[in-house]
């Protein structure tokens, strides 16, 4: 316990932008097969740093298998709150899950260099405490530290729906289920919530069987992955309304809302659109009745190619999807950035009129039957994926694994893990030729996350103006 | 007489300084205040806001006080009365320095309902706990004064007191939230609430248990 707030809290976004730059990055180390234990990396982003642009510490875990997805903070500027009494907790632990092995590791970033494991929570624990399994997405909110999940009881995770945990943001200690009321929550992804405006919005990917494997192409095709979005009452713990975005737009995955707590809109990402296999973004807000509304605000269209460059899961198609796999919001609320992981593009869009996206910037790099080299001459496998944004605005990190049987069926020639950064400036939206990190043999990378926040993880309390 | 007096004027101030002590702490509410401000855009949130959570506050206070100040019945019981609320106190000072975990019902209210958190936050913080044995060195010198009049008068006396000493504690606490709320607000920006925003818990249940020790020592001394 620390007498003053974590000076990594920010009131509000704009405090956030201004504050230290980030000096370590972690990023998940994934073995695809299994055969060696994931881990995370710690990664040099001091420009002034003799080990720049490298990974200078490994946390390696004792178990394998559990395939490390997404994670985020034990603590963030929700800690300022001052509804929850929690402004003297640190930021200093990550919270890692295993998709795969429902496992959960603490891990202590205090001093990045010696990086350890603080806690492992067993499988067994979330089992029998929360009915669910597969933990995914991590958020520091109002009663501790609330997990997503993306499979519900038994083998398969398809005995009950999947939701959302809570866990307690001192011990660690798994609490329970979240929902009270889930309505028509079947399925589950991301979610997002403003906490002073009270509501949470989450989305859909698929049950496990329908992603575990591999993508089920006859589940796609018939629309069975989620299309949903709901809104949930967040302290109330129901969902008040679910919104359809029309089942052809499959798998609505990451949920962006606004940074700043005065505004009541957000994104939303659809991997494909099966009726034309276009990528979409729908803007969400509520409206003046107080009931939310959705409306898609960007299309990606697909690029056509021959066949034999095609994977044998696209070869029927002709064409590359643009899979918007990933997206993620500037904490000003005016750069959103959408990964095409099919196309091999990042796209940064002027968001500042929600509801009127404006393209302002794009980078070429990997993609299918293309694979664009990096700038620096060396290969970037698969395509733009996990995207992060520095706080600042100024430098927006990327890597290139979506998940171990989906990069096989899209990817199935390539192997490997990069992590990149692109600059923001005034002449536009770059990679940086000098920062290329390739991962060690036999691990992919998949999710960032930046030292003392970045734009995915701290929820704001206060406005920024 | 003089001597009490100046008693009855120090324990007045006690119950001046406790509302501004309460009023300081970021755990009592003035964050609140700001963020309504910035989170309306307009000015007249914030005092808004802190009346919601005055009235929180105050009535907090009335419900911990009110049944002491019920408590004249037992006249004769005064001593005792007097022994086993101090013992209170410094057992929730006591409970706070071990148990050093926020109630999590307290994130559980809607962030609109401002005088219901108010007064659950001061609640669960033992806040009005803090007065009682102040409030009961008042009633033993209001008692003096009555002298051995029914005891229907002395409680009519006594539930004065404790609305005059909830209103008063309640009025010092609001000013110095209010200040510091507003001058965040206007002057000093967001920056500054991190930078105010100090941990007061171990001082909190330490005032506690201080104040506990209080009440018992006055019960023994006479008031």
């Amino acid at each position: 316990m620390n007498l003053r707030p974590d000076p990594t809290f920010y009131a509000s976004p704009k405090i956030a932008m201004q504050a230290p730059v980030e000096n370590y990055a972690f990023t998940v180390m994934l073995s695809p097969d299994g055969s060696q234990s994931d881990g995370i990396a710690v990664v040099d982003v001091n420009p002034k740093s003799d080990t720049y642009g490298q990974i200078v510490h490994q946390v390696i875990v004792p178990y394998k298998g559990d395939e490390f997805h997404h994670f985020g903070w034990n603590a963030c500027s929700s800690s300022l709150s001052p509804l929850t009494g929690h402004a003297f907790l640190e930021r200093r632990y990550l919270i890692v899950p295993g998709i795969r092995s429902s496992r959960v590791y603490v891990i202590d970033v205090k001093d990045p260099l010696k990086a350890e494991i603080h806690k492992i929570i067993e499988p067994e624990e979330i089992f029998e405490k929360t009915g669910y399994s597969r933990p995914h997405t991590i958020h520091c909110g109002p009663e501790g530290i609330y997990v997503s999940t993306l499979g519900g009881g038994g083998e398969d995770g398809t005995d009950g729906p999947p939701g959302i945990f809570i866990m307690d943001c001192e011990t660690f200690e798994v609490i329970g289920q979240y929902e009270m009321d889930r309505g028509k929550q079947d399925k589950h992804y991301d979610f997002w919530w403003n906490l002073p405006q009270d509501y949470m919005v989450s989305s859909e990917w698929g049950l496990p069987p329908q992603f575990e494997n591999g993508v089920v192409p006859e589940d796609l095709l018939s629309n069975k992955y989620g299309h949903s979005i709901h809104f949930w009452d967040l302290r109330g713990r129901k969902n008040i309304q679910t919104i359809d975005f029309g089942e052809n737009y499959q798998m609505a995955l990451e949920i962006r809302p606004a940074h700043d707590p005065k505004k009541s809109y957000g994104f939303c990402g659809v991997v494909v659109d099966t009726t034309n296999l276009q990528g979409a973004i729908f803007t969400w807000w509520r409206g003046d009745d107080g009931t939310w509304q959705s409306k898609k605000v960007i299309t990606i269209d697909p690029r056509p190619e021959d066949p034999e460059n095609l994977p044998p899961l696209l070869q029927g198609f002709g064409a590359v999807p643009p899979l918007v796999t990933d997206i993620d919001l500037s904490l000003d609320d005016k750069y959103l950035y959408v990964a095409c992981w099919g196309l091999g593009e990042m796209h940064q869009y002027d968001v500042s009129d929600p509801m009127n996206p404006v393209l302002a910037g794009k980078v070429e790099v990997g993609g299918i039957a293309k694979g664009a080299n990096h700038p620096n001459g060396k290969p970037f496998v698969y395509g733009p994926q996990m995207v992060e944004i520095s706080r600042d605005g100024k430098r927006v990190y990327w890597t290139n694994s979506l998940y171990s049987s989906w990069d096989d069926q899209f990817y199935p020639n390539d192997e490997g893990g990069q992590m990149v950064m692109a600059n923001v400036t005034e002449d536009g939206f770059a990679l940086d030729p000098d920062f290329y990190i390739d991962f060690p043999k036999g691990y992919r990378a998949h999710q960032i996350r930046l030292e003392g926040g970045d734009c995915s993880t701290d929820s704001f309390c206060y406005p920024s103006a | 007489m003089i001597v009490d007096d100046l008693s009855v004027t120090a324990l007045w101030w006690a119950v001046i300084f406790s509302g501004f002590y309460h009023g300081i702490n970021p755990g009592m509410g003035w964050p609140l205040a700001v963020s309504a401000a910035l989170m309306e855009r307009k000015h007249s949130a914030l005092p808004h806001a802190l009346a919601l959570l005055a009235l929180g506050h105050f009535l907090s206070m009335l419900a911990i006080l009110l049944p002491f100040s019920m408590m004249v019945f037992l006249v004769d019981w005064e001593l005792q009365i007097r022994l086993v609320a101090g013992l209170i106190v410094v057992g929730m000072g006591v409970y706070l320095l071990i148990n050093r975990r926020h109630p999590r019902f307290l994130a559980r209210v809607h962030p609109a309902r401002l005088a219901l958190w108010s007064f659950l936050a001061a609640l669960a913080h033992g806040a009005g706990l803090m007065l009682v044995p102040i409030f009961l060195g008042l009633c033993g010198y209001a008692q003096d004064d009555v002298g051995h009049e029914a005891a229907q008068a002395l409680m009519t006396s006594n539930i004065r007191l404790a609305f005059l000493v909830a209103a008063v504690h309640t009025f010092a606490m609001t000013a110095a939230g209010a200040v510091i709320a507003v001058f965040i607000y206007i002057w000093l920006g967001l920056k500054f609430l991190s930078k105010a925003w100090f941990n007061l818990d171990i001082l909190w249940a330490i005032s506690l248990v201080c104040v506990g020790c209080f009440g018992i020592y006055s019960a023994f001394a006479g008031h």
